[in-house]
């Protein structure tokens, strides 16, 4: 065995004994992603060379990636994807689940359809998104609402059945209206847990775009797994791009969570 | 007033009369269940009652009124706002210096200068409920309704928000009707207290404290008024 996975295992260790308090959120992550690297370079030479791609490996594989055009062609696909789908999904589903958890007459309406429909995984429909949209954009953007749609939805209506008695008796006793009721109390109070679901949604959104890409379009960071494979069972681009694809989702996660630090709705994240 | 509870009518308040002077400070007393929420909630029109009715000088209460404004144990102020925000709910169809003029008064009436743009989650107990209270002295009611506002905090806040709550009554003689479980707090700020029993809720005396504020807790009238309810609780003050 080389002495590659001791000298990962050693940094980690280094980094999980010995990074001071500030620095912690930073260096813990880097200290333990340290130590699977030593894991996955040590399982590596234990096993047959075809199994995995080495640490090594990959990375070369990462920098082919990077320097070749398509990374940032089906990068941009699968982005385009999510974003549009995404926000037409919030766009929809937030005025429907307010309206849906503040009706009682809308909850016994649609609430039955929404949870018949929400079970279907969005990768079965795909063979009747590309019959309406084609393989391409649309059927991509079709899906991820789909996907994005019910957590949005459901989750917002549970934030408006959730609100609490005493704000809306105090709402009524100050004589507020019931436009004034909704601008100024429901909507506020149902804000913390629509941006939960909206973080959800989005992470749901992420995973269906890759699944997507690999069964039914010509493009994107899914197609690219798959094309990956195909053409010579490249597993170092394989996992390479699979590295791109976690990356993007953190960052994605972490814009997200920046809606979380307003004063207007931190309140909803803090233990009581 | 009786209430549904798995199919049984359950009788919460019966036969209760009562009356309330303008100005007077009236505390309602009773362990716990025997009513008195259920009895405010009545009076500040959340609820109706299924027989009987309540009245504020002559005209019938049936909703909720900014001219009798709400108290509650906890969590009655938005955390979504901040003070400024929270206590200005009410003046919101004023023109805005009238309302800083208010709401600036308001604030510093309860003690929160500086606090202004503080949000809830920022603010201790007792601070919120000063909120609440500056919230509801705001619109310059004509009944406050206090439902145990100060239950949720610890007794030394306690004990300081009496003196605070005292002190705004003797100034502002707003009509409030406080709910309490607690025998000395009832004798250290009420003019009146009308002692509750339970299950059903009923009247079973209404004693006058006539004492002037700040009371002696020591002195044997506030001994002998405090031995009196907690006979007529029917409660033994020796543990």
């Amino acid at each position: 065995m080389s002495a590659l996975p001791f000298v990962f295992a050693a940094l980690g260790i280094l980094c999980l004994l010995f990074a001071p308090g500030r620095t912690r959120t930073f260096v813990y992550p880097v200290g333990v992603s340290l130590l699977g690297l030593a894991a996955w370079q040590a399982t590596c030479e234990f096993a047959a060379p075809t199994a995995f791609p080495t640490p090594g490996q990959t990375l070369a594989a990462m920098q082919q990636l990077i320097a070749s055009d398509r990374l940032w062609g089906d990068m941009t696909a699968s982005l385009y994807r999510v974003t549009w789908g995404f926000f037409i999904a919030a766009a929809v589903g937030i005025p429907l689940g307010l309206v849906v958890g503040w009706s009682t007459r809308a909850f016994k309406a649609l609430n039955p359809v929404v949870q018949g429909l929400r079970p279907i995984s969005p990768i079965a429909w795909i063979p009747i998104a590309i019959l309406w949209f084609g393989i391409g954009d649309g059927a991509g953007v079709f899906l991820i609402f789909l996907s994005s749609f019910f957590p949005i939805t459901v989750g917002t209506t549970a934030a408006v059945q959730n609100i609490s008695l005493v704000h809306q008796r105090s709402a009524m006793n100050f004589g507020l209206s019931r436009l004034e009721l909704f601008r100024r109390v429901v909507l506020p109070a149902a804000m913390p847990q629509i941006i939960t679901s909206l973080r959800i949604a989005l992470g749901v959104a992420w995973l269906v775009i890759v699944a997507a890409e690999m069964v039914g379009m010509s493009s994107g960071l899914g197609y690219l797994v798959n094309d990956a494979r195909n053409m010579g069972s490249r597993y170092d681009l394989v996992v390479a791009t699979m590295l791109v694809i976690g990356a993007i989702g953190i960052v994605i996660d972490l814009l997200i969570c920046q809606l979380q630090k307003f004063d207007e709705v931190r309140w909803g994240y803090v233990k009581r | 007033m009786d209430f549904e509870q798995r199919g049984k009518q359950l009788r919460v308040l019966e036969g209760v009369d009562l009356e309330v002077y303008e100005g007077e400070f009236l505390c309602l007393l009773g362990p716990s269940g025997c009513g008195k929420s259920t009895l405010l909630n009545c009076a500040a029109g959340f609820i109706a009652p299924t027989s009987g009715r309540v009245s504020i000088d002559g005209r019938p209460v049936t909703k909720p009124d900014p001219r009798r404004v709400f108290v509650f144990q906890e969590y009655g102020i938005f955390p979504w706002a901040s003070v400024w925000d929270n206590v200005a709910l009410g003046l919101r169809r004023l023109p805005k210096k009238e309302q800083h003029a208010i709401i600036q008064r308001t604030i510093d009436m309860v003690g929160l200068t500086g606090f202004e743009k503080s949000y809830p989650m920022e603010l201790s107990g007792g601070m919120k409920q000063r909120v609440e209270v500056a919230r509801a002295l705001a619109v310059s009611p004509d009944v406050i309704f206090m439902d145990e506002p100060f239950g949720a905090l610890d007794s030394l806040t306690r004990l300081s928000m009496r003196s605070e709550i005292i002190r705004i009554w003797q100034q502002e003689r707003k009509t409030i009707l406080f709910v309490t479980h607690d025998v000395d707090e009832s004798v250290q700020l009420a003019d009146r207290v009308v002692v509750m029993s339970s299950r059903p809720g009923r009247i079973v005396d209404v004693v006058e404290i006539e004492a002037r504020h700040p009371r002696n807790q020591s002195s044997p009238e506030y001994t002998r008024i405090k031995t009196r309810l907690f006979e007529k609780l029917g409660v033994s003050a020796s543990i």
